[in-house]
């Protein structure tokens, strides 16, 4: 057994019993800390281990565990892939960990929330490194039903009873396609192990329900639409540096499960699967941020923000599939390494986003923005951290999240190159809602941050606020730098995961870190590049130019006055925008055909005194049109199923009978 | 290296010192072709100077950030405005950023000054900032798009690149082009926060988007943005120029007798530029805040199409 994956496999150990010692001391009062910093420690280093194997290109590794069904026993298996997934996976571990030391004190029942922590981070641990479908599932539930234990924490609020529930059912529902995917890579030969998987080769209609069933299994829990419904009701529910996981390190796993099935197992893909995964991704990213936008509720916006992220990956790994299909290896490269980058960034903004909400949870006890406003000045530090998230999630330069997006428009542009009719008119569309998503995106987090930051309190707890501990500003600040650093370096990571898509695509981009002054050039340098460090530089160095000119030249003179108002001074702080009328015009341009919203205006006749009033109606169409008549359907078998259990024995009887004789004849007919 | 620094440094200070004589130019224009006689083109410089002379006033619960974002825009606007193409190609740093970061760099200065807006919490800043950000989610995918267009045609992102193509005799009669044109032409105005988009004279508080969020900004924070503004619209003229009129541009490294002709073509162009924008702003009226939608969808739509066409044929 190689000693890495051994050691990789010790963490989830480590992690479980963590687990147990803290479900047999949660209630001590150093419970917290001590939890927190074991996780602390062990994600430490399968972290340093996960990106020491990474970095030093060390190929591959697997072991066999006597664990499991016995005649398989636990595969487990390290390659680049699942390297860099271990390391997403870790760092998110290792910074909501610090978070947590802070963060956790305010847990008024830490003993439903400690066991389960620890279990989860195993659970992820666990199926990026399972190497054949039983452990893989395994791990998958696992996962799930620790992260649905901590969607439960505060279960005696009623909405997050409901988010449990739903969440459970999709879980389920998303473990089912799972299921049958494997099921059907296995073949009648019934070879679970993935080992197997890679060197059959499925037909074309059982590759295209297998791509079909992933798109189901991990997009349900990645959110993609019309499956992300759960999401946005159970991510919030947690505890938030536990929503820090769910939204930005889970669904990564959930990415990396339909990445090692569609990319790595099912072999050669067809075409038009890359058409099916660009479209779902485009329309995930356009409606997701859509509905980030109408949302008031911080942690409720961060949720839906992060389907429109998860579209925007999907859509790049399509396009990676597209010219998979088409033998245009480089292309591919460029598309997946765009992808996994901004896999790897969304996990450092979506996690700094949700810990600064937590801290505002934690300093306020508010998550709806109508009721904040003005936090810039009672917390300093976190707004700083918040604000760097906000731009780094809104991609602009010079911070990460404009790197990828700017390599996935990369790689639209080479897509004029592909033969099919399908993907030539499918492919400009898409890239018109990635560009659509991503002037939302910025729009959506000016919306968060001057509602939450900036203007005037809304409320006297804003008044009330103070400043966080020291270990969630440690956390926010450690991924702000991260958020900078990964902006202004992105060479150094396109670099690193040339070991992931060299074995999965055949091809991996140019060598980045050669280039001079450490710029990104995809292709060539006539035809397009980028430098975030100097874009860093030039900016800072002419906002200082300026800076230096005004101060030498300019007047120096400053008085604080009231604001003007049009010679209405100190209206009251309610009268200011508030989320919802910042985001109307959105909604009015673009509500229609999303919500199917309307409004209607209530007015008064003159000189009547009760108030106008104006009601808005938006729809989740996904909701409607999937949601309710499948839950509607399961409802209506249950109660018909339920007269099954208060039957007399002799019912029984004639039942087990009639079964029996249905089967026979069955059997009698089958050809 | 030396010269191409030095060409680089021209450049910088070139877009700097031209950006209020042009927002002069168009207002004189403007004002005899009302038969005013409006003032001297280079009122802009005289009020710019007023302007840092005179002293701050800031609302009470102005944070940090109202004091830094004239800064930070005029920074971004600065760089974005430096990397176009004006009257050579080439620049020493022109690999640093291509279209679409410049497209991004006005979006970074965007986002700060919606957020500038709703800094000090009164209902002005909150109108104008939710307007905006209505205005570019529409805006910058029509930008960007046109950005798919003209990248398609040139082969890469990079303005030189494109320049230099769009020059060169193997363009041709596009309609892809064509579509580009008018949606960059529809873009450019509502960037700029021109008629029929925003009226840029306005003082009517409920029908201005751009001086809304800008209504607490005074002295010298004010200057700023104000040459941040005259900076975008000097930036999309040399796009425009740089792109669709490619005429007189030459290499960095070309010898000063062929920069002195860029030089002059470059003039010649922005002048031309500023009279249509002049005619055409004083031709039409400002239209409803929610008629710009339809406006921008149009753009939007017209960029798709030209993409669309390219996609299925290189030489549409």
């Amino acid at each position: 057994m190689n000693s890495t994956v051994a050691l990789l496999l010790c963490g989830p150990a480590a992690f479980l019993a963590s687990a147990i010692m803290a479900a047999a001391a949660s209630r001590l009062a150093a419970a917290t800390r001590l939890v927190y910093g074991a996780t602390l420690a062990i994600s430490a280093v399968l972290l340093v281990t996960a990106a020491s194997h990474l970095a030093g290109n060390l190929g591959e590794a697997s072991a066999t565990l006597p664990l499991g069904l016995p005649w398989t026993g636990a595969r487990f298996r390290l390659d680049g892939l699942s390297a860099f997934f271990l390391v997403v996976v870790n760092f998110g571990g290792t910074i909501t960990s610090l978070y947590g030391l802070g963060y956790g004190r305010h847990e008024s029942q830490p003993h439903r929330v400690l066991p389960f922590y620890p279990a989860f981070l195993a659970g992820m641990n666990l199926v990026v490194l399972a190497n054949d479908a039983f452990s893989f599932l395994l791990s998958w539930e696992f996962m799930s039903l620790a992260s649905w234990a901590l969607v439960m924490a505060h279960h005696r609020d009623e909405a997050n009873r409901r988010a449990g529930y739903i969440y459970l059912v999709m879980a389920s529902f998303g473990t089912m396609a799972l299921l049958l995917a494997f099921g059907l890579l296995a073949g009648p030969a019934g070879t679970y192990a993935f080992d197997a998987m890679r060197t059959a080769h499925p037909d074309r209609f059982a590759a295209g329900a297998v791509l079909v069933l992933m798109l189901l299994g991990a997009g349900s829990k990645a959110g993609l639409v019309p499956l992300h419904a759960w999401l946005p009701l159970a991510h919030p529910a947690a505890p938030s540096h536990v929503s820090a996981l769910m939204s930005g390190i889970m669904t990564k796993v959930a990415i990396y499960g339909f990445i090692r099935v569609v990319f790595d197992l099912l072999g050669e893909p067809a075409w038009w699967s890359g058409v099916a995964v660009l479209l779902i991704g485009g329309v995930t990213a356009v409606l997701g941020i859509l509905h980030a936008l109408m949302e008031k509720d911080l942690k409720r916006l961060l949720a839906y923000s992060t389907i429109e992220n998860i579209g925007v990956i999907f859509a790049s790994l399509g396009l990676a599939l597209a010219f998979k299909a088409n033998a245009m290896p480089s292309a591919a490269a460029l598309a997946f390494t765009a992808a996994l980058f901004h896999v790897l960034n969304h996990s450092f903004f979506k996690s700094l986003l949700f810990f600064g909400a937590g801290a505002v949870l934690s300093a306020t006890g508010e998550r709806d923005m109508e009721k904040l406003g003005g936090l810039i000045h009672r917390l300093p530090v976190t707004s700083f951290v918040f604000l760097i998230g906000c731009v780094s999630i809104s991609a602009l330069p010079p911070f990460n999240g404009f790197a990828s997006e700017w390599l996935v428009f990369q790689a639209i542009l080479r897509s004029p190159e592909l033969p099919q009719w399908g993907l030539k008119v499918i492919v400009p569309a898409v890239g018109g809602m990635l560009a659509l998503s991503a002037a939302l995106a910025a729009a959506c987090f000016v919306k968060t941050f001057g509602i939450t930051f900036l203007g005037r309190a809304r409320s006297a707890a804003v008044e009330r606020a103070h400043e966080v501990d020291r270990w969630s500003l440690a956390a926010m600040a450690v991924l702000a730098a991260f958020c900078l650093l990964a902006g202004i370096l992105p060479g150094f990571v396109i670099d690193s995961l040339s070991t992931v898509t060299l074995p999965l695509v055949g091809e991996r981009m140019p060598v980045q870190m050669a280039q001079p002054w450490l710029s990104i050039v995809p292709i060539a340098e006539s035809r397009s590049s980028y430098n975030g460090l100097l874009v860093l530089v030039f900016i800072t160095v002419s906002a200082s130019l300026a800076a230096f000119f005004i101060h030498r030249f300019a007047s120096h003179a400053l008085r604080r006055g009231i604001a003007w108002g049009c010679g209405f001074p100190d209206a009251v702080p309610a009268a200011q925008y508030t989320a919802v009328s910042f985001a109307q015009p959105i909604r009015r341009v673009f509500g229609g055909f999303a919500f199917r919203s309307r409004e209607t205006v209530d007015m008064p006749a003159p000189g009547a005194l009760e108030p106008a009033r104006l009601k808005v109606e938006m729809h989740d169409v996904a909701w409607e049109v999937f949601y309710q008549p499948i839950t509607g359907a399961i409802d209506f078998a249950t109660e018909r199923l339920n007269h099954l259990q208060f039957l007399t024995i002799r019912r029984y009887l004639t039942l087990v009978f009639l079964y029996l004789v249905i089967l026979l004849l069955v059997l009698a007919l089958w050809p | 290296m030396i010269s191409q620094l030095a060409v680089q440094g021209a450049q910088m200070l070139v877009v700097l010192l031209l950006a209020p004589l042009l927002i002069g130019f168009v207002r004189k224009v403007k004002a005899r072709l009302v038969r005013r006689q409006g003032p001297s083109v280079i009122q802009p410089y005289r009020d710019l100077v007023r302007l840092m002379r005179k002293e701050v006033v800031l609302a009470d619960n102005a944070s940090w950030l109202f004091r830094v974002t004239p800064y930070l825009i005029f920074a971004a606007t600065w760089v974005a405005a430096a990397l176009v193409p004006t009257f050579a190609t080439g620049l020493e740093f022109s690999w640093t950023a291509d279209l679409i970061v410049i497209v991004a760099l006005l979006g970074s200065a965007r986002f700060f000054q919606a957020l500038a807006g709703m800094d000090v919490g009164t209902s002005f800043g909150g109108i104008g900032a939710s307007r905006e950000v209505m205005i570019a989610s529409l805006a910058e995918p029509a930008m960007l798009l046109i950005v798919f267009s003209l990248a398609l045609v040139a082969g890469a992102t990079q303005l030189s690149t494109v320049a230099a193509f769009m020059g060169s005799p193997e363009v041709g009669l596009r309609v892809s082009l064509g579509m580009s044109l008018i949606a960059l032409v529809m873009v450019a105005i509502a960037e700029n926060a021109r008629i029929p988009v925003d009226n840029p004279a306005t003082h009517l508080e409920l029908t201005m988007v751009h001086e809304a969020m800008i209504l607490e900004y005074s002295g010298r924070h004010l200057a700023m943005i104000e040459l941040a503004t005259f900076l975008k619209l000097l930036l999309y003229m040399s796009l425009i120029a740089c792109v669709f009129l490619p005429w007189g541009l030459y290499g960095a490294s070309a010898g000063p007798k062929a920069l002195a002709v860029g030089a002059a073509a470059y003039l010649c162009k922005l002048a031309v530029l500023a009279i249509v924008l002049a005619v055409f702003e004083t031709a039409v009226a400002k239209m409803r805040v929610f008629r710009v939608p339809d406006f921008l969808g149009a753009a939007l739509m017209l960029a798709l199409l030209g993409t669309l066409l390219l996609f299925v044929s290189r030489s549409l």
